[in-house]
C-alpha cells in the first residue's frame, strides 16, 4: 500500500466540497418524490419561510406544492441529515477510544438500549420523556456490555463486539416483545422502524431535536481530535502524552450516548453508518481525527439523506426502512473492509 | 556498590538533596496488583547526560518500574513502602515514595507538562489504524500544543528533526503497519524525541530487532545521552548493557539487589544467583567493557 495517507490533496478543501456536496444532496433530494418538483421551486420555498421571499422578489409556491416541501419532505431529510452525521461521528470516536475497528452505536449495543428506552416511554405515554429515556437506554447498553466485556477478561475489541451483539440482541428482543404486547393492529410497522430505523414520520420537532444534538455534542465532539489521537497507540501512550485515560473516556463515551440517544429517539436503530463510514473518510484523511471527525460527520449526513431518498423512492408507493438500504449497501462494504484489512 | 547506588539508603538521600543532583531519582517505589507485591522498596537514580540500563529476568519488575516511573501505570496501586518494616521506624523516617527530576517532584507536575519533561517509549504498541509515520510522530507534539490546535510548523519542523535523529527519515511518508519491526521501533522512538523529552525511559528497544538495529537503537540512546538527556532503558541482553549503558540497576523479584557502574553489576557474584547461570566476564580487548559468557548453573 504506497499511497500517501498522511495527506490528502487538498485537506483544506476537503471540508467545503463535504459541506456544499450535503447541501447540494439536501436540496435535490428534496425534488425527488411522487410529484415532481423543481429545484428552484425548492428554493423559494425555503427563502420565503426563511423570511427571505421579499427581499428576494420570490413568489411564494402554491400552498399545496409549498407544504410538500416545507412539511413533508424537508424535515424528514434534515432529520436524515443530522441522524446520519451524528452516528458517523458517534463511530469514529469509539472506534478510536476503544481502539476497535468494528465500534460503532449499533453494533455495541447503544442503538438498540435507546430505542428500548424509547418504546418504553412511548408505552408509559410521556413522549416529552423520549430523547431522555433513550438516552438512559443508550448509557445502560453501554455500560452493560462494557461490563461484560470486562467480565470475560481484558477488554479485547473482539470481547466487546461480542458482548455488544448480546446486549443489542437482547434490547432488540425486548423492543420488538414490547411492542407486541402492548399495540394493536400495525405493530410490524412500528417494530421494524425501531429496529431498522425510518425518518418517515419526521416533523420538525425531529429536525430540533436531532438537529440540536448534532451541532451541540456534535461540536464538541468533533473539537477532540488531538484527544483521540493520543489513544492512536494504546491508553498507556495516551496517558503518557499527558492525557487523563479513564476521564476522558468516560466523558466521551457518555457524550456518544447522548448524541446516540438523542438520534435514535428520532430515527430508531440505524446501522453501518457509524460503521462504515469513518473507514471510508480514513481511506482519504488517514487516521488522525481533526479532519476525520468533521468530514466524517458531513459525509454521514450526504450517505443517510440519499439512503433515505432510496428507501422511499425504489419502491414507490411502498416504503423501505431506511436501515435496509444502509444495510444493503453497508454489509458489502464491510466485508470489503474486513477482507482488506486482512491482507494489509 | 558505590555509596551513591544503594537505594532507599539515609546516605543516598541526603546526597541527593544537598547536591540536587540532575537527573532522575527514584526511592521507596512499591506496587501491587491484586495484592501481589510487584515492586518492593525499588529505588533508582539515574544521572544525566548518562545511559542507565534496568536489568532483570522476566517478571522482575522492569516494565513495571518504568510505568510506574512515567506516572502511567494502570492497573494496580501504590503500596504502602518498606513492607516488614516497623511502623513507628517508617514514621520516624517520615520518608514515603517518592520520584523526582532535576529537583522536581515528577509525581506533582500536570499531565501535560510532566508529558513534556518525560517520554515513554513502550514495548510492542501498534495500531490498526491506517497512520503514516509522520503523523505517528506528530502525536508527540501533543503535549505541547492547545489540544484544539493543529500541527504547527514548528510541530512538523520538530517531528522532522525526531524522525532525523532516530533515523527513520525516509519512512516518513510511509505506513506504520506496513513496517518492519526495526523501522517501526525506529518511528517509537521518533515519536518520543518529538515530544522533546529531558527524561527517556524505554521498555526494551531492541526487543525482536536484529543484530544491526538493535546496535542502532543504541547508538542513537547514547547520542541522546551525549545531548544531555537522562536515558534510562529496560534490556534483556546483558552484553548489549556492557557494551552501552553508563549505570546499571539490577531488578529481580521487584526488588533492587544491585546497581552502580557497569564493571561492578556485570560480576559472576552478583549476576549468578539472580539469573540462575554460570557466568564467566571476560574483556573486549577494543573497547575495554565486559563480555559476558554463560551457561547453565
Amino acid at each position: 500500500m504506497s499511497r500517501r495517507w498522511s495527506s490528502p490533496a487538498r485537506p483544506g478543501l476537503a471540508l467545503p466540497v463535504a459541506a456544499l456536496v450535503l447541501i447540494l444532496s439536501i436540496g435535490v433530494a428534496v425534488t425527488i418524490g411522487p410529484a415532481d418538483l423543481a429545484l428552484s421551486e425548492v428554493g423559494r420555498s425555503v427563502a420565503t419561510h426563511l423570511g427571505l421571499g421579499g427581499a428576494l422578489g420570490l413568489e411564494p409556491l402554491p400552498t399545496l406544492r409549498d407544504g410538500m416541501v416545507w412539511q413533508l419532505r424537508m424535515p424528514r431529510i434534515l432529520t436524515a441529515a443530522a441522524v446520519g452525521a451524528g452516528l458517523a461521528l458517534c463511530g469514529a470516536v469509539m472506534q478510536s477510544l476503544t481502539r476497535n475497528p468494528l465500534a460503532d452505536p449499533y453494533l455495541l449495543g447503544l442503538s438498540s438500549g435507546a430505542s428500548l428506552g424509547a418504546v418504553l416511554v412511548l408505552l408509559a405515554g410521556v413522549p416529552l420523556l423520549l430523547p431522555v429515556a433513550a438516552f438512559v437506554g443508550a448509557v445502560g447498553a453501554l455500560a452493560l456490555a462494557l461490563s461484560l466485556a470486562g467480565a470475560l477478561g481484558t477488554i479485547t475489541p473482539t470481547r466487546t463486539v461480542l458482548a455488544g451483539l448480546a446486549i443489542s440482541q437482547l434490547c432488540a428482543a425486548a423492543v420488538s416483545f414490547v411492542i407486541f404486547w402492548s399495540a394493536k393492529g400495525d405493530a410490524f410497522r412500528e417494530v421494524l422502524s425501531w429496529l431498522m430505523g425510518s425518518v418517515a414520520s419526521a416533523t420538525w420537532t425531529s429536525v430540533a431535536i436531532a438537529g440540536g444534538a448534532v451541532l451541540v455534542l456534535g461540536t464538541l465532539l468533533a473539537l477532540t481530535g488531538s484527544v483521540l489521537d493520543a489513544f492512536t497507540f494504546g491508553d498507556t501512550a495516551a496517558a503518557a502524552l499527558g492525557v487523563p485515560v479513564n476521564r476522558a473516556r468516560w466523558i466521551l463515551l457518555i457524550g456518544v450516548a447522548l448524541l446516540t440517544g438523542a438520534l435514535v429517539s428520532q430515527s430508531g436503530s440505524i446501522g453501518f453508518v457509524g460503521l462504515i463510514l469513518p473507514h471510508a473518510v480514513r481511506l482519504f484523511t488517514g487516521a488522525r481525527h481533526r479532519l476525520l471527525l468533521p468530514l466524517s460527520a458531513l459525509a454521514g449526513a450526504s450517505f443517510l439523506v440519499w439512503a433515505d431518498t432510496l428507501a422511499r423512492t425504489v419502491f414507490e408507493p411502498r416504503e423501505l426502512p431506511v436501515g435496509i438500504v444502509t444495510a444493503a449497501i453497508g454489509a458489502p462494504v464491510f466485508a470489503v473492509l474486513l477482507w482488506r484489512g486482512n491482507h494489509r | 556498590m558505590s555509596a551513591g547506588y544503594s537505594p532507599s539508603t539515609t546516605a543516598a538521600t541526603e546526597q541527593i538533596s544537598s547536591t540536587r543532583r540532575r537527573g532522575l531519582a527514584a526511592e521507596r517505589v512499591s506496587w501491587e496488583i491484586d495484592g501481589r507485591l510487584i515492586l518492593d522498596d525499588v529505588g533508582v537514580l539515574a544521572p544525566a547526560g548518562a545511559v542507565t540500563g534496568l536489568l532483570g529476568p522476566n517478571g522482575s519488575g522492569k516494565s513495571t518500574l518504568l510505568r510506574t516511573l512515567a506516572g502511567v501505570q494502570q492497573a494496580g496501586r501504590a503500596a504502602p513502602p518498606a513492607i516488614g518494616r516497623a511502623p513507628d521506624e517508617l514514621a520516624s523516617s517520615g520518608a514515603g515514595p517518592s520520584t523526582t527530576f532535576d529537583g522536581a517532584d515528577l509525581g506533582a507536575l500536570p499531565r501535560r507538562e510532566r508529558a513534556r519533561v518525560l517520554a515513554l517509549v513502550e514495548q510492542d504498541a501498534g495500531t490498526d489504524l491506517p497512520l503514516s509515520v509522520l503523523d505517528a510522530v506528530l502525536l508527540g507534539r501533543i503535549p505541547h500544543r492547545s489540544l484544539l490546535a493543529g500541527d504547527s510548523d514548528a510541530d512538523r519542523a520538530a517531528a522532522h528533526a525526531a524522525l532525523t535523529a532516530a533515523g527513520a527519515r525516509e519512512l516518513a511518508e510511509r505506513e506504520v503497519g506496513t513496517l518492519s519491526g526495526g523501522e517501526r521501533q525506529r518511528v517509537h522512538m521518533a515519536r518520543a524525541l518529538a515530544q522533546q523529552p529531558r527524561l527517556i525511559l524505554l521498555d526494551e528497544p531492541t526487543n525482536h530487532l536484529d543484530i544491526a538495529a538493535q546496535l542502532h537503537a543504541m547508538r542513537v540512546l547514547r547520542e541522546l545521552a551525549a545531548d544531555g538527556v537522562t536515558v534510562v532503558a529496560a534490556l534483556h541482553d546483558l552484553n548489549l548493557a556492557a557494551s552501552t549503558c553508563d549505570h546499571l540497576v539490577l531488578l529481580d523479584g521487584g526488588r533492587v539487589v544491585a546497581a552502580g557502574p557497569v564493571g561492578e553489576v556485570l560480576v559472576p557474584a552478583v549476576l549468578e544467583p539472580v539469573y540462575g547461570v554460570r557466568v564467566d566476564v571476560l574483556t573486549h580487548p577494543r573497547t575495554g567493557r565486559p563480555v559476558l559468557s554463560f551457561e547453565r548453573g
